[in-house]
């Protein structure tokens, strides 16, 4: 890439260009914080008219050689975003990607928490700006990194070692995404026998951050979740006859039919929601964990295990709503029991989320508000898990909160209704790859925690258990008209005082669902 | 039936009554007071009569035997409005310890009006939380903590703020009881002051009653004197639904005497202001003082208007309004929401639907103009709804 650079200018000196052109290179190029092929094409270049023709094809040639250059996982993410743009001159204009400053040494990070270490990890220090791979338009990959800690490295994902948990674990783990991803095929099989309507968000692709983080919590912690809800709350333990009838609009849907797939509510399970408006439930799963906080300082209510946890859900696009960044702040204000778990699978609906985010890395808002924030390769459950076990553990012990960024993928489209026209199939690819069921399977296997035929049992009990959800589903009643104002107040007086004197709840046709209220 | 009820109201029985009714409170003006805004009462208590009577599922209502009716002497204590608010507050603190208190510079500062002055020193930080500001997260903390145990009693500084927490008040407040399937309840109070003040511009003089007003599952009061202020945010604290009580920001400083014994307001009731017989003004909130301002002149010109304040801004208590229109046939609504679309409008059309074959004309309806408040004193005087105005608007009704 350097020689080419060399070429340029070689071609620039003969074509004898003005003066200045040649200095701004010089000045550009000392200041180190770009390279040959942004250089070109960084809309701020404009070479001189004469130069137009030659400037065009260096581009085209840096551009076709650049594809070959093999891409590479281990690298640290910051180049990887910038994106390839063309020269101003032959464009419509186009809005330039986030340019990037040099990340911070970890001296400069707040607190010593364990997970500061993470991203001060070699993958961050190994960056070079003088790398040339990457600029061109490449597939627009996450950053994928280990994230143990230096004597653990690599632990997860190779065979032959020590297995990172039990046998009864693994198959626990194994059971709960085989679990999400058979309901969810299943779900979009009914809707599309017109079974359940409206919005109907799949969670395919996604089970590794539900298990790898539900599975760790008591009966007592709670979960607050996006529109994307059903895994999280099959996770949380509500019985997948609940899930399925409530989607089918039941009167025994765990929500009574009256929430609907967006909306799953278990007070049993303390499953706070369900919420259609992005960032709706972060502020909920904030109450909850004051909730918590108040109950053992105030109420004097404390568990031996420590302060009950909350864990909130959402996704990439959620991370630019005020809502995100206001409890963020009073998460760590207070130190509340909670953690911020960012589903980050790139896309809110058909907005990439380099597209909308001046700065991609969502881990990094963490440290801004003084917790830690970190990355986990979210496509991978014991990754997740370790991670997990981390940020709960700190939560209970009071430490306050923690953002976790999980990178994962959907492999659907945002919704049934979402014709997913603009992810390219080699990004998919990548994901599909990754399939944290395959890979779960795979590492069950290679240490010999369960056989394949086991393995192979679990998918068969897990089918008849979604058959099962669906002929129940399928059988229950439909709400009567008697359920329609029943809910509305907790206290039904809340309906006020009929002209007769009455309280309009006391009305005989309020139980009938008819009374004009 | 409506006779009775006033006879009782008006009438100061001596005899405690039997406790589990609801005590609802009247009070009478001091007539011919020199002052208008200042409202004078006697600790009253209307039991049996209510025509409620048996089938009504009470509230849970902490009440002492009525000891002290019988005193002679001025019964209760003097107080301003706002301290009545703080009073019933920390009752309700002290009584439950999970109740507590979230908003702006509520806990050191003790509230930019003084309602919780002194709680946070009593009750501690947590308890009484100060919070940076961010109305919709705070709001919508509070309706986590209120779905996870607490009874949180939310401050807007000012009710205007509260727009900011319309997402959380709306979807999560209004509608989570029933999404969930009544699996959750929010026991939350939303409280602050709203209205229009003195000059104060128009973002701090909005008056969020008609905004809120078409959300589902919430219920929505409105303060007027010491007396039902302390009573309807006990009410309001001890009832299971989220509960909007509005203050306004020119009523805080009203002094009143109020009884020292315990007392919870109904929150679905009215409030007879003054009994009357040839018009009906409803009323509710500061407007309440310009109609009774407006009353003394219409007494004078030999009107007798029946004044009732409706205090439940959602839901309408239809009975003690229907039976004031059954007597009076004429009915002026008076209130400060804007004209469009404003609480007025809406108790408009409930009284045709109710009692149209009672009215002897058509229902008159004063509002604040559809303007942005102005900061100029005079501009912002034409905005709202005057007592001159009233008088007109009665004599036109009972021509």
């Amino acid at each position: 890439m350097v020689s080419l650079y060399y070429i340029k200018c070689f071609l620039i000196r003969i074509t004898k260009g003005p003066r200045k052109f040649l200095n701004k290179i010089k000045a550009i190029h000392s200041d180190g914080s770009s390279h040959a092929v942004a250089l070109l094409t960084s809309p701020s270049f404009s070479p001189p008219p004469l130069l137009y023709p030659l400037h065009f094809l260096l581009s085209l040639l840096l551009q076709n050689l650049s594809n070959s250059f093999p891409f590479s996982t281990s690298l640290a993410p910051l180049s990887l975003y910038l994106e390839f743009v063309p020269m101003a001159a032959f464009s419509a204009v186009k809005i330039p990607p986030p340019q990037f400053t040099t990340v911070r040494s970890s001296s400069q990070r707040p607190g010593s928490s364990p997970f500061q270490s993470v991203h001060s990890s070699s993958a961050f220090n190994s960056i070079s700006f003088g790398s040339a791979k990457s600029v061109r338009s490449r597939p627009l990959f996450a950053v994928s990194s280990d994230v143990v800690s230096s004597d653990k490295t690599k632990a997860a994902s190779s065979s032959a070692s020590i297995p990172a948990v039990t046998r009864e674990v693994a198959l626990e783990l194994y059971e709960d995404m085989v679990l999400g991803r058979a309901f969810e095929d299943m779900c979009a099989q009914m809707y599309y026998r017109g079974k359940m309507f409206g919005f109907v968000h799949l969670y395919n692709g996604q089970e590794a951050v539900s298990t790898g983080f539900i599975k760790l919590l008591n009966q007592s912690d709670k979960v607050v979740s996006t529109y994307r809800d059903h895994v999280h709350a099959l996770s949380k333990g509500v019985p997948s006859r609940e899930v399925m009838a409530e989607l089918f609009g039941k009167a025994t849907g765990c929500c009574r039919g009256q929430g609907g797939s967006m909306h799953m509510f278990s007070a049993a399970h303390n499953l706070l929601g369900g919420f259609a408006f992005i960032g709706e439930g972060i502020p909920v799963a904030t109450g909850a964990a004051f909730s918590a906080k108040y109950h053992h300082e105030v109420l004097k209510q404390s568990k031996p295990e420590g302060l009950d946890v909350t864990l909130a859900f959402f996704g990439d696009g959620t991370c630019n709503n005020g809502q995100f960044f206001e409890c963020l702040n009073m998460a760590q204000l207070w130190k509340l029991p909670i953690i911020f778990v960012v589903e980050n699978n790139l896309w809110a609906i058909g907005m990439s989320h380099l597209r909308a985010t001046s700065d991609p890395e969502i881990w990094k808002k963490g440290p801004a508000f003084g917790m830690p924030g970190v990355h986990v390769d979210g496509m991978d459950v014991l990754k997740v898990r370790e991670v997990a076990q981390e940020a709960i553990a700190r939560a209970r012990r009071g430490e306050g909160p923690t953002l976790v960024e999980c990178e994962t993928y959907r492999f659907r489209g945002h919704s049934l209704a979402d014709p997913d026209e603009l992810r390219k199939p080699d990004e998919k690819a990548h994901y599909a790859s990754r399939d944290p069921i395959v890979a779960l399977k795979k590492y069950i296997i290679e240490h010999g925690l369960a056989s394949e035929s086991e393995l192979k049992s679990i998918d068969k009990k897990i089918d008849d258990v979604v058959e099962d959800a669906v002929e129940f589903a399928d059988s229950s009643p439909l709400p009567p008209r008697s359920q329609l104002l029943e809910n509305v107040f907790a206290d039904p007086k809340g309906f006020g005082i009929g002209p007769d004197g009455k309280y309009r709840c006391e009305d005989p046709l309020f139980t009938q669902g008819t009374a004009q209220v | 039936m409506a006779s009775l009820q006033m006879a009782a109201l008006l009438s100061a029985p001596s005899t405690p009554v039997a406790s589990d009714r609801v005590r609802v409170g009247s009070l009478r003006l001091a007539a011919r007071n020199g002052s208008a805004l200042v409202v004078r009462s006697e600790a009253k208590v209307s039991g049996g009569v209510s025509a409620r009577g048996a089938n009504l599922i009470t509230h849970a209502v902490a009440e002492k035997a009525a000891a002290a009716s019988s005193t002679d002497s001025k019964p209760g204590h003097e107080l301003l409005l706002f301290e009545a608010l703080r009073e019933g507050l920390d009752e309700e603190m002290e009584r439950d310890p999970t109740v507590c208190v979230m908003g702006e510079d509520v806990g050191h500062y003790g509230g930019s009006y003084k309602v919780t002055k002194g709680l946070a020193t009593k009750y501690g930080d947590l308890r009484v939380l100060d919070t940076p500001i961010a109305e919709n997260s705070f709001t919508g903390m509070g309706i986590g903590s209120a779905m996870t145990g607490l009874r949180p009693v939310v401050e807007g500084m000012n009710m205007g703020f509260l727009l900011l927490a319309y997402n959380q008040i709306s979807n999560n407040c209004g509608m989570l009881h029933y999404t969930s399937g009544g699996q959750f309840k929010i026991p939350i109070v939303i409280r602050g002051p709203g209205g229009v003040g003195r000059q104060l511009g128009a973002e701090h003089s909005q008056r969020l009653e008609s905004y809120f007003q078409s959300i589902p599952g919430l219920q929505m009061v409105a303060c007027s004197t010491p007396y039902n202020a302390k009573g309807l945010m006990k009410a309001a604290i001890r009832s299971e639904n989220p509960v909007v009580l509005f203050e306004h920001v020119l009523l805080y400083n009203l002094k009143e005497r109020i009884p020292d014994e315990e007392y919870v307001l109904s929150l679905e009731e009215a409030e007879k202001v003054r009994p009357g017989e040839h018009v009906t003004i409803l009323t509710y909130s500061r407007m309440r003082y310009h109609v009774m301002q407006a009353a003394k002149t219409l007494v004078n010109k030999g009107y007798d208007p029946e004044v009732i304040d409706i205090r439940s801004l959602k839901p309408f208590d239809l009975y003690t309004i229907g039976n004031s229109i059954k007597k009076t046939h004429r009915v002026l609504i008076v209130e400060e929401c804007m004209r469009t679309g404003g609480i007025g409008a809406s108790l408009r059309s409930a009284i045709i639907d109710n009692f149209w074959d009672y009215l002897d004309a058509p229902i008159l309806c004063l509002s604040s103009q559809d303007v942005p408040t102005p900061y100029a004193g005079t501009l912002e005087n034409w905005t709202v709804v005057q007592p001159e105005q009233i008088v007109a608007a009665v004599e036109q009704l009972c021509k």
